[in-house]
């Protein structure tokens, strides 16, 4: 070894190594225990053992008879008592044999502490010299060392052989493309009630209320279903006009005190569905984010950073509420190119 | 068991045996493995806890594997659940419903999983406190303190990947989660979401992609895992706890067979047995409670497995506003800042027996046990780590929090974060304070013996408490250990002192600037010519012991220990303990 | 001295029979938490008591007609299922300030809440109380679940144990509510929770909601205990110290040496 190693040559490292310790005085005596002074006990414990083993198959049978004994209609107590009773026989089955067992072990077994001698897990010195002439020998023979063409070509080959797995992985989803940037939202998209559909007419939403709302249309759509609602989900409040704060460039995107907004949250995705009809507050139940209705959703509190994205809505000619357009930005939690074009 | 072609016609056992030891050689096995000495003492149970609740999710998954169809076609509901028939669900849900409502015992099964998934995670988190804090992770044991971590974040994964299987709003909330801040990575986060998901949110794919993961990778690396780790253990031996007789050259203990076998074996019928009580009795996941997945609605209280809290907690502690647009992109620390702090937390707690060793530089074997108040600074590292845990964990349920303590959600919030700084702080100073205090007393009691309570008046007045030794196993229990003292940066051979020599100084200095030595036979024997004088004046009245001066230093310790025994009677089951241990500890005379 | 391990089995009897009282306890609860109401023809004496009963408990607040102060909206148009739902829950009269009114003992009788209820409504249009046959828990559970998960659960929880909601305030749990009440807290919106309309959710769909609410009321839970409907945090802190708990009293147990 180098000089360098020098300063850890001491294998205790840091370790103070004091003269003087306290001698070790060995294993300490070992204690009788009742059952071995005492013939009457031992035998109290073996009926205890036994008793014990006898209980575990008692609680086995149980399960059995429960099996039969309560069986599972479509009354849910059934389930209740099935579950309850077939895990009864069972726990006794299994608590009898376990603690019947350790029992057994603890009296009746012998409790005397033994030793026995540990070894370095360090090979020894001869093991270690014949592994190494073994490489050798396995190198020379070989030739790796000294075939450096063999040598490199297996390590490029190596290198190349996981890489088609990478590609056959990209097969798992397409690309995401601007799936993330739009919405089922067009112009002239009626509002609708979730889950039902029932589109809303601007009448109905009073003062303080909360409509929770899904594109019209959507609950007929069959396999694009849920991932379309992941996206469109909007919370639809109605406040008094004078508490709104203009917003420039959206001064007509809500209808008589009437606002759209998306229901995902910018931080991770959950469903912002708490509104405080008061506060004007909306609350992400996951991580608590919090967003002012009045002030274009900015985030007042939680781990979010940008507001949820407005949807521009206003009335059609029969009084329904019909989006204007699709949001005007990505829904949902950012990623990575979120901001581009 | 036997191996033996005696006159007797063998028994049946022993045919069997026969068979098998001609075939396999299993004699020499058993011969080498049958008398193995294990050591005895409660904490050393934990990760059998931990085995034995994997056991058990292997036992109850596969009968769930035998109804459970991780499919995402919408189906209607028409089975036995009132409140959900007619809804349309996936597949997924609809089985997951089937297995409670209309198998036998398939609700129970389901909870067994379940709870046993919970158990397996926290006796494997309770296992590695225990590892950490007596230092069984040192030499020889770095290696399998990395595979028991490893095993641990399997155990996460492995419940993550169940916990989204059934496909209820509550795990469909979670896995949007996930979606979430897989898209905050930067560059490729929406890439791999598509690729995860199979397109877009929520998509057709994740269960029966999760599904795979959770019933063949995850659990075929458990298990890889764990033989490895239980392999380890056996070329290393069981660590010892120190005491009298526990050496790095010994293992003291019992026997494999019979005693082992009896207790760990029955141990698995007990882990068994608990599990199977409380899932009998205790509802988990109530998966009809939540209904189908679907994006829109979401219960309060949403919230992980208790294993995945801490990192949710992360996520909520994130200070607002912290998402940038540099460059034209999204950076979401809001996502990446937790995501990064917790994988660093994960780092240091993997690669923790390498810094110590580092810093300590030493070489040997440990196979005795640090008792944690004898390495204050890695126990006090322990509690900080413990309590940055433990405040994530609690941060993942502040709603929770606040309502049940009728508090305001928010200030929950604030503290949280402010604790999330301080409280480790805290925790590691206290703790480490704690340790040395303890340390200081058991030097006290080494020197002096302990506090009786018992005063006696000198003869010329002067008032003294009366303190009895310890037995001399009670005495090499709180000697047994090492001081370790810091290094200084010392130059290398071309004369420079390196950063890394620098570090390893300050670091020398932060472990041990503050240190208890242990108290040597030299002090104790000299601390003693001031007991022997009490213990006679004490003794005198009650029998007539000579007031002897201790003769020789060596001797004194022995004599003063005989006549407390012999005094207090009701300390007689230490009284025994004055001949010197048979090695093999015969029972006592 | 000596060491009869009896206990396992004491406890497992221990355990069954507190298992077995606590369940049949809950089901009495159950049965006895129920009681309707119906509205009824409001009567010039009624109004009469109401607006003593107002101006002696209400008034220094809401003002003389109920016109609001400063320290209390104004409840002209609230209507008398407004009233009736704040105060036979004991919500009013207000005691302390804080975020949000706090359920307290209920201070009047049925009669004078009718009254009261009958006053307030009285004072402008607002929504009246609704008949029993409208609260009446006969609806669509199915449909009831889908909309209380859609409009109620994340701010209720899935199982209506109750949740956070911003500085303070909460949702309250919805455990053995009277069925008049949840409507009249659809209807009304008491403090922050939002109205939900007959336009929104019609009355077809408040009397599912309550259906389902009823049903979970009235079904414990399939599996056993539950555990507050808390969710996995419940469950987490039940494994960690009742699960390790009792496991590491076993360990204990196994590891200490036998006498």
């Amino acid at each position: 070894m180098s000089e360098k190693a020098k300063e850890h040559r001491y294998e205790s490292g840091l370790a103070v190594v004091q003269s003087g310790k306290v001698s070790d005085p060995g294993i300490e005596p070992h204690r009788v225990r009742m059952t071995d002074k005492s013939e009457k006990l031992e035998r109290t414990a073996n009926r205890q053992v036994a008793a014990l083993f006898i209980a575990s198959a008692v609680g086995s049978a149980f399960s059995i008879f429960a099996y039969f004994a309560f069986p599972i209609t479509s009354d849910l107590g059934t389930v209740r008592s099935n579950t309850l009773w077939l895990g009864f026989g069972i726990t006794l089955g299994l608590l009898g044999i376990g603690i019947g067992a350790v029992h057994w072990a603890k009296t009746l077994m012998p409790d005397a502490e033994v030793y026995e001698p540990r070894h370095q897990s360090r090979s020894s010195e001869e093991n270690r010299a014949a592994a190494i002439e073994i490489i050798k020998l396995a190198d020379q023979e070989s030739g790796f060392t000294r075939r450096k063409l063999i040598r490199r070509s297996l390590y490029t080959a190596l290198a190349m052989f996981p890489l088609p797995a990478i590609f056959f992985f990209g097969g798992l989803g397409p690309n995401p493309a601007d799936t993330l940037r739009h919405t089922m939202w067009r112009k002239g998209t009626r509002l609708a009630k979730d889950p039902y559909g029932t589109p809303i007419k601007a009448s109905e939403v009073t003062e303080g209320s909360v409509f929770h709302v899904i594109p019209e249309g959507l609950q007929d759509l069959t396999d694009t279903k849920l991932e379309e609602k992941a996206k469109a989900a909007v919370l639809l409040v109605r406040v008094d006009p004078s508490v709104l704060k203009p917003i420039a460039g959206r001064e007509n995107w809500s209808y008589d005190g009437i606002v759209a907004y998306s229901k995902i949250c910018t931080h991770v995705g959950c469903p912002v569905a708490l509104y405080e009809q008061q506060t004007h507050h909306l609350l992400c139940p996951c991580h608590q984010s919090t967003f002012d209705l009045t002030d274009g959703c900015k985030v007042l509190f939680g781990p979010a950073s940008r507001p949820l994205p407005q949807l521009p809505i206003t009335v059609d000619a029969e009084g329904y509420l019909i989006a204007q357009s699709d949001f005007h930005e990505p829904v949902g939690p950012s990623f990575w190119d979120r901001s581009a074009n | 068991m036997a191996n033996q072609a005696t006159a007797k016609k063998p028994g049946f056992l022993a045919e069997r045996a026969n068979f098998l030891d001609e075939r396999v050689g299993v004699a020499g096995i058993l011969k080498e493995f049958g008398r193995k000495i294990f050591p005895d003492h409660w904490s050393f149970m934990l990760g059998e806890v931990a085995m034995y609740s994997f056991l058990v999710l292997l036992i109850s998954g596969t009968f769930l594997t035998f109804f459970f169809q991780p499919a995402m076609t919408d189906v209607i509901y028409n089975g036995v659940y009132g409140p959900l028939k007619g809804a349309e669900m996936s597949i997924a849900y609809k089985s997951t419903l089937d297995i409670s409502f209309e198998v036998r015992g398939g609700l129970l099964m389901r909870q067994v999983h379940h709870w046993s998934a919970l158990l397996f995670v926290a006796s494997a988190g309770l296992h590695m406190l225990r590892v950490f804090f007596t230092g069984a992770f040192r030499k020889p044991r770095e290696i399998n303190w990395v595979v028991g971590f490893l095993l641990f974040v399997m155990g996460m994964a492995g419940g993550f990947t169940g916990y989204s299987l059934p496909d209820d709003l509550l795990s469909g909330n979670g896995l949007r989660i996930i979606d979430g801040m897989i898209k905050g990575v930067p560059v490729i986060g929406a890439y791999v979401s598509s690729l995860l998901f199979g397109g877009q949110f929520p998509g057709h794919a994740i269960v029966a992609r999760l599904y795979s993961l959770h019933i063949m990778i995850v659990p075929a690396l458990i298990i890889v895992l764990l033989a490895v780790h239980l392999f380890m253990v056996v070329i290393h031996k069981h660590t010892h706890y120190s005491g009298a007789g526990k050496k790095d050259n010994n293992v003291v203990g019992y026997p494999l067979a019979p005693v082992y076998v009896a207790k760990a074996g029955g141990f698995f019928f007990i882990v068994f047995g608990v599990i199977m009580l409380i899932s009998a009795t205790f509802t988990i996941n109530p998966v009809w409670n939540y209904g189908g997945y679907d994006p829109s609605p979401v219960s309060a209280g949403t919230q992980p497995d208790w294993y995945i809290g801490w990192l949710d907690g992360a996520l909520r502690l994130a200070p607002s506003h912290l998402e940038a647009g540099w460059f034209g992109f999204s950076w979401s620390w809001n996502i990446l800042l937790p995501l990064i702090i917790s994988l660093v937390f994960l780092f240091v707690v993997g690669a923790y027996p390498f810094l110590e060793k580092w810093v300590t530089g030493d070489e040997r074997e440990h196979h005795v046990l640090d008792r944690p108040r004898n390495a204050p600074v890695r126990t006090a590292i322990g509690a900080a780590g413990v309590t940055f845990y433990a405040v994530l964990w609690a941060g993942a349920s502040t709603d929770l929090i606040a309502t049940n303590f009728k508090m305001s959600l928010n200030t929950v919030l604030t503290f949280m974060q402010i604790s999330l700084i301080v409280l480790p702080i805290v925790a590691f100073w206290a703790t480490k304070r704690t340790a040395l205090s303890l340390q200081r007393k058991d030097r006290e009691i080494a020197l002096h013996g302990r506090e009786t309570g018992r005063i006696v008046r000198m003869p010329h007045g002067e008032y003294i408490e009366v303190h009895e030794p310890v037995d001399k196993y009670e005495l090499y229990k709180l000697t047994a250990f090492e001081s370790f003292a810091p290094t200084l940066a010392r130059p290398n051979e071309d004369g420079k002192i390196t950063v890394k020599a620098r570090m390893r100084a300050a670091l020398s200095k932060f472990y041990f600037e503050d240190r208890v030595t242990p108290a040597t036979q030299l002090e104790i024997d000299a601390s003693h010519g001031h007991h022997d004088e009490q213990k006679a004046i004490e003794a005198k009245p009650a029998k007539k012991v000579a007031t002897k001066k201790p003769a020789a230093k060596k001797s004194a310790a022995k004599p003063a220990a005989k006549k407390t025994a012999s005094k207090t009677a009701t300390k007689s089951a230490k009284a025994p303990a004055k001949k010197p241990a048979a090695k093999k500890a015969a029972p006592k005379k | 001295m000596k060491n009869k391990r009896r206990s396992p089995f004491a406890a497992a009897l221990v355990i069954v029979a507190g298992l077995i009282i606590s369940g049949g306890s809950y089901a009495a609860a159950n049965a006895v938490v129920k009681h309707s109401n119906t509205s009824q023809a409001v009567t010039q004496s009624q109004l009469e008591e109401g607006k003593q009963l107002f101006l002696a408990n209400c008034a220094s607040c809401h003002g003389k007609n109920g016109v609001g102060t400063s320290a209390a909206p104004t409840l002209i148009g609230v209507g008398a299922a407004s009233a009736d739902f704040q105060v036979s829950s004991g919500r009013m009269p207000a005691q302390a300030d804080g975020p949000q009114m706090q359920v307290k003992p209920v201070q009047f009788t049925r009669e004078q809440i009718d009254a009261i209820a009958a006053y307030v409504g009285s004072l402008g249009t607002g929504p009246a109380i609704p008949s029993a046959d409208m609260t009446a828990a006969n609806g669509d559970a199915v449909r009831g679940g889908e909309l209380f998960r859609i409009n109620c659960a994340m701010c209720h929880n899935a199982v209506g144990a109750g949740g956070a909601l911003t500085e303070g305030k909460y949702a309250p749990a919805l455990k053995n509510i009277p069925n008049t009440r949840i409507y009249e807290a659809m209807l009304t919106g008491p403090q922050n929770m939002p109205v939900f309309n007959d336009a929104n959710i019609t009355p077809t769909d408040k009397k599912d909601i309550i259906t389902y609410l009823k049903y979970l009321d009235e079904n414990p839970s399939a599996g056993g205990y539950e555990l507050a409907g808390l969710g996995p945090v419940a469950e987490g802190l039940f494994i960690w110290i009742i699960g390790l708990g009792l496991i590491i009293g076993f360990t204990v147990w196994l590891g200490a040496k036998s006498n």
